[in-house]
């Protein structure tokens, strides 16, 4: 579980989050959603600690990391996997390089068995026969699947993703989206996921964190979002003709 | 206020590449990758241009000797001198801060932009100790393909000078033999290691803060060019005056 305590975050004189809290529970697929410059990004690199708020406290699992020393907040940093919007794999390493990276640099397991549990991942994502190929050689799909595999390969205790699906076609963001979801069930972790994809919203959203202008407009969960009120959340999630269509006939099976 | 800003940065950068260092099995092979890339990789420009260099520079100077009271050594004098002191460890760092230096840069500045670095941190990882501190490393050989250089630029001189008809082979060799002071060669050792620490981090600085994408990876290869001959000219000054003034 990560409690976020009223979090403030400011560049120079741009104010990107003013006073964020919330919960994200653990075996949740949490998504944070908001248009782009929102404060989404900033948002996930301040609970991964890649950027220190400059108010309110960040707790995982009741570790509170401004509070905790550099070496526990590297300790804690292997609790968390990471799917970055652009995959960010290691382009010099292969599809399994990439994979076995973070056991290389953390365990002391032996080269077979390292082979082993990079497969098993590599599997569980889906990814068959690519063990040996580069990031360049390979879609951009595969790439997210491998960016999953070398984000579960170490067990984590939460999973982060920024934008997983985007520049996937609607297919193939479909199945990553619900391949976070298994993994995050099956592993019982907690998940948080930027992004500004509705069908997502749709498709895994068990709580739903809207951010605009830096600010927490609106949190619920999935079924909630498409019975709101609030101007700021129906103005995003009916932007596109396609939702409007859906809220014409949910109003209209509901009279 | 920002050339302060930038000093204080670097001055940071270099004490966190020496923090908690990565697991030795995977440093070993990062440094023989950098070895492989940064010191093999450059041999073959910096033995090209050695040789060429030699025989410029014995040519020039045979066609300025026209006394005839100047020995006929001082081509091979000259030629020596001008390599071992100036051109092969001060001039050759310069062409390495245009091919190493911008490799650097616009490598670890690509992984930037593609958020690589944003993911070493993520896990964990110290991403200058695994990035920099290799190249550092690496880098220590440098003073090993300056000694090939030097050979090469005398051997150049030497091929250029005989059989350009300017000089003959034994007064050539007298000249590389003559009045030979071997503090020298120490001396242009101390500056190459000094310029290749400079030749390894000050490529790295530019590539790891950098911000933006791909347009500002280039500008970051030219910015660290720049500096990197700027610092190397500025401690090549300040080091003559030690070691030799």
């Amino acid at each position: 579980m990560i409690e976020v305590n009223d979090i403030y975050k400011s560049f120079g004189d741009a104010h990107v989050l003013k006073g964020i809290s919330t919960v994200f529970d653990k075996g949740k697929t949490n998504l944070v959603i908001g248009q782009s410059g929102s404060g989404k990004t900033v948002f996930l690199k301040c609970l991964l600690g890649l950027f220190s708020p400059d108010k309110g406290t960040i707790s995982h699992d009741g570790r509170i990391y401004s509070q905790l020393s550099t070496k526990e907040q590297r300790n804690l940093r292997q609790d968390m996997g990471m799917v970055f919007q652009g995959s960010a794999l290691f382009d010099s390493m292969t599809v399994e390089g990439n994979v076995m990276f973070p056991l290389e640099m953390f365990t002391k397991q032996s080269h077979s068995e390292m082979q082993d549990r990079a497969d098993f991942v590599l599997k569980r994502v889906n990814l068959i026969d690519a063990h040996k190929k580069y990031p360049s050689e390979i879609s951009g799909g595969m790439q997210k699947r491998v960016a999953i595999a070398r984000a579960i390969v170490m067990n984590p205790t939460y999973l982060f993703c920024d934008e997983p699906n985007s520049g996937l076609d609607p297919r193939t963001a479909i199945i990553i989206d619900n391949l976070i979801q298994e993994i995050t069930k099956e592993y019982d972790i907690t998940t948080v996921v930027n992004t500004h994809d509705m069908n997502s919203v749709m498709e895994i959203g068990e709580k739903i964190v809207f951010l605009k202008n830096g600010i927490k407009e609106w949190e619920g969960t999935k079924d909630e979002i498409f019975k709101t009120d609030n101007e700021a959340v129906t103005n995003f999630v009916y932007s596109s003709e396609l939702f409007k269509k859906v809220k014409q006939m949910y109003i209209e099976e509901r009279d | 206020m920002n050339y302060l800003a930038s000093i204080g940065s670097y001055a940071i950068m270099i004490k966190e590449v020496f923090k908690k260092p990565t697991k030795w099995s995977i440093m070993k092979s990062l440094i023989l990758k950098e070895i492989d890339e940064l010191i093999f990789g450059s041999l073959g420009i910096l033995i090209f241009i050695s040789f060429f260099i030699g025989g410029v520079v014995a040519i020039q100077t045979a066609l300025n000797i026209t006394s005839e009271l100047i020995p006929k050594n001082l081509v091979g004098f000259a030629t020596r001198q001008s390599i071992i002191l100036e051109f092969a460890p001060t001039f050759c760092s310069i062409i390495m801060a245009g091919k190493v230096g911008s490799y650097i840069t616009s490598s670890i500045g690509t992984m930037r932009v593609t958020e690589q670095i944003d993911a070493l941190d993520v896990m964990g990882v110290n991403a200058l100790n695994y990035l920099v501190f290799p190249k550092i490393i690496a880098l220590l050989l440098y003073p090993f393909i300056i000694a090939i250089s030097m050979y090469v630029g005398i051997f150049g001189g030497w091929f250029a000078g005989v059989f350009g008809g300017f000089s003959t082979s034994a007064d050539f060799v007298e000249g590389v033999q003559l009045d030979f002071i071997p503090f020298h060669v120490t001396y242009a050792f101390i500056k190459t290691l000094v310029f290749a620490f400079v030749l390894a981090t000050i490529p790295s600085f530019h590539g790891f803060y950098m911000k933006g994408g791909a347009l500002e990876v280039g500008k970051a290869a030219t910015t660290s060019f720049v500096w990197t001959s700027v610092v190397i000219i500025i401690l090549n000054y300040i080091l003559t005056q030690l070691l030799l003034g």
